[in-house]
């Protein structure tokens, strides 16, 4: 039996906020601001939740049907409650596995988590640990006015890894990073800045490329032995335009789209779009995911589903549905902006 | 005494994040001298407009930076003047030459503009307006969208008059390799694009773009007959107040007017007699001004007269203006950009260039400006 995800779980907070509302806070053209990104609305957490909580909900659900010892647990955010203090021990202690186990939380833009993967999947295949819970969590918030705003969104995902009954199994895997500063945030800032175009070409898209490229090569794969795609999702119209590049076709990626009525919930973005891919994945069928991480980086895998997957599926588009909007300025209570 | 013209190269202007200011100004340099076939030893000196180098990046003493890449100890001067830092460093290395025979400088402008936040680089810019202009927010776009209203409503235009320059400039832009936007648009596009300054849409206003180009000028006659060559007849530049608030007139630059007048007096040639012309359409209010204040279109013609496209080169008119595609769709990294105007003129004089060729052109003009019209240069070629 390979290595891979034993069990997962989200959650995606309740309200929402339409894009329109933001643009008509700034005197924007809403529908030319839902076009050029492909968003249409966004979760948004309550005052009452950050990272921790929402790890605390996706975590709970992964959990559920999880019967194997967690050795490991790495939380992955760039929104973390405390600068000094790890998320990852707290969360320990609320899902209440004991004493036992590595901690650490990891940064690296969106893509904190996937490494954090990697790391959990190589510590269960060299028979170091029985398994491990990777967690992806955020309350992210771009500058008021800043096109950021438009897309930062909330939401968590936690994933077991381990070789226990696996619903994905890991076929193989490929990292591609380098020092190329898109995105960024400054010790002591509030607010996120970026470079605008920037983050397109020399940066989501080469880094992508670069790992998926590998990922295939290393697999031996193309495109179209695969049943879905999975990319990380800044905004609506990236993750079509890298499919495109990559050979993969609107039908394989479609299911992930979910950041039209999400948004981008930076670590847990891509990692939403898989746990929305699951909801109809049969087994035996492949994904290709992909994450990405300003500053850069991208994580690419090869999953394989088994049977497993029918045992512990999740509903996910029922979930997301489940919504109420707020209007701007509730928004910006909720996210502590005023 | 005329100098001439016997090299130029220009590097793609766009958003060139591999590349940094050095990078383009070693890049043009190298380019032009292999245009030129001249080696960097037989330069006397160099001329460096740049205008953002000191604010965006820390980053002075070019003319020392530029002697290292190559291994110099040639003077080398650098030229500031907002937009117009490329025109005045071509004035400068034409001023340098004309009275001592035998003499070949390198004239290079360059701007790198892409690296930073919108924000940053409009405060940047805002360097070159007056201090109340910075304190009261005024941005570039916003003072030339004022100067724009006042034109509109005497002369009883609208958005669309404006927006035909755009269209012209973007079906030129095509047609040059390197330029930073080669696709058409239309009149209703550019009306739609968001507005920046009412009554200036995004597509009514030039980019912010990362670029370097560079000439050779030589007052050697025997080095010129080596090379294709074009003469400057005349290089002028005027000034006016830094402030639209002392101005007389805002439907007119003045330093535009006083620098034109000149250099047609020193060329000994009338505006009719232009074949081409590079002017600078930092806005599309600005190449309408431009059009009159250079003499080629009486006061107020100008939005109805480029609504008939007859500036445009495939209507082949008398007179076609800015087939780089001027800053709106070659680009404006601000340095470079009157060294670009000043190196279209050689390629079309010189026959090279290519799809975008007029045929039998004698005498072009560019025109470039610094600020909202704080300072201009006219410079007249021939051949």
């Amino acid at each position: 039996m390979k290595t891979g995800i034993q069990s997962y779980g989200f959650y995606i907070p309740q309200y929402r906020i339409r894009i329109a509302d933001i643009a008509h806070a700034w005197g924007k053209n809403a529908k030319e601001i839902e076009a050029s990104l492909g968003v249409v609305e966004k979760a948004v957490a309550t005052a009452a939740e950050d990272s921790l909580t929402m790890s605390y909900e996706s975590s709970s659900m992964a959990m559920i049907k999880n019967k194997t010892k967690i050795e490991a647990l790495f939380f992955g955010t760039e929104s973390p409650v405390y600068a000094v203090n790890p998320s990852s021990t707290i969360l320990g202690e609320l899902l209440n596995i004991g004493n036992h186990y590595l901690a650490y939380d990891t940064q690296f833009a969106c893509k904190a988590a996937t490494g954090a993967i990697i790391s959990g999947l190589a510590l269960v295949e060299s028979d170091q640990i029985e398994s491990a819970l990777i967690v992806a969590s955020d309350k992210a918030t771009g500058k008021p006015h800043d096109a950021l705003e438009y897309t930062a969104a909330s939401g968590s995902v936690s994933v077991v890894v381990g070789k226990k009954n696996p619903i994905l199994e890991v076929e193989g895997w490929s990292s591609y990073s380098s020092d190329t500063p898109d995105f960024w945030r400054r010790e002591g800032l509030k607010y996120p800045s970026h470079g605008g175009r920037f983050t397109g070409k020399p940066s989501y898209f080469k880094h992508i490329n670069g790992s998926v490229q590998t990922v295939l090569k290393k697999t031996n794969l193309n495109p179209k032995d695969f049943t879905y795609a999975v990319f990380h999702m800044p905004n609506g119209k990236f993750p079509i335009q890298i499919a495109t590049q990559l050979g993969f076709s609107q039908k394989q990626i479609e299911k992930s789209l979910i950041v039209s009525q999400l948004g981008n919930s930076y670590t847990a973005s891509a990692l939403m779009g898989l746990v929305a891919t699951l909801e109809y994945v049969n087994p035996r069928e492949r994904i290709l995911f992909a994450s990405y991480g300003s500053g850069a980086g991208s994580d690419a895998f090869v999953f394989r589903a088994t049977k497993e997957i029918e045992k512990k599926r999740q509903p996910f588009a029922k979930k997301m549905n489940e919504k109420k909007y707020v209007d701007y300025s509730t928004y910006l209570k909720y996210m502590r902006i005023i | 005494m005329n100098t001439h013209i016997i090299g130029y190269h220009t590097t793609r202007f766009g958003e060139l994040w591999e590349k940094s200011l050095f990078d383009l100004v070693e890049e043009s340099i190298i380019g032009v001298l292999k245009d030129a076939k001249c080696d960097i030893k037989e330069i006397d000196a160099i001329f460096f407009g740049n205008m953002l180098g000191g604010v965006l990046e820390n980053n002075l003493h070019a003319g020392a930076k530029i002697a290292d890449i190559f291994g110099l100890t040639i003077p080398i001067f650098r030229t500031e003047a907002a937009c117009a830092s490329g025109g005045i460093a071509l004035h400068l290395a034409h001023e340098y030459i004309k009275n001592q025979p035998g003499k070949t400088v390198l004239v290079v402008g360059a701007e790198k503009m892409t690296d930073v936040q919108p924000e940053i680089i409009t405060q940047g810019l805002m360097s070159a307006a007056s201090g109340e202009e910075q304190e009261s927010g005024l941005t570039f776009p916003g003072l030339y969208a004022l100067m724009a209203r006042v034109y509109m409503k005497q002369f009883r235009y609208e958005r669309k008059h404006l927006a035909t320059v755009a269209v012209k400039n973007h079906a030129h832009g095509i047609l040059n390799p390197t330029a930073h936007f080669r696709r058409a648009i239309t009149i209703e596009q550019a009306l739609k694009s968001s507005i920046v300054a009412d009554p200036l849409g995004l597509l009514d206003c030039s980019p912010v773009s990362d670029g370097a180009a560079a000439l050779i000028i030589t007052s050697d006659d025997a080095r010129s007959k080596k090379s294709k060559s074009i003469s400057i007849l005349s290089s002028q530049t005027a000034t006016d107040s830094i402030s639209l608030l002392q101005r007389k007139s805002l439907i007119e630059l003045k330093a535009t007017q006083i620098a034109a007048k000149k250099a047609y007096i020193e060329a000994q040639i009338t505006p009719d007699r232009i074949n081409i012309a590079e002017v600078h359409d930092c806005f599309t209010i600005a190449e309408l001004f431009a059009m009159e204040d250079l003499g080629f279109w009486k006061k107020g013609e100008a939005g109805k007269r480029a609504s008939q496209f007859e500036t445009l080169l495939e209507n082949k008119g008398p007179l076609i203006v800015n087939t780089s595609g001027g800053l709106k769709a070659s680009g404006h990294p601000v340095g470079a950009t009157g060294i670009k105007q000043v190196g279209e003129l050689y390629l079309q004089l010189t026959g090279q260039a290519d799809k975008r060729q007029i045929s039998n052109a004698r005498y072009g003009l560019a025109h470039n400006v610094g600020g909202s019209g704080g300072t201009a240069v006219v410079t007249i070629v021939g051949v």
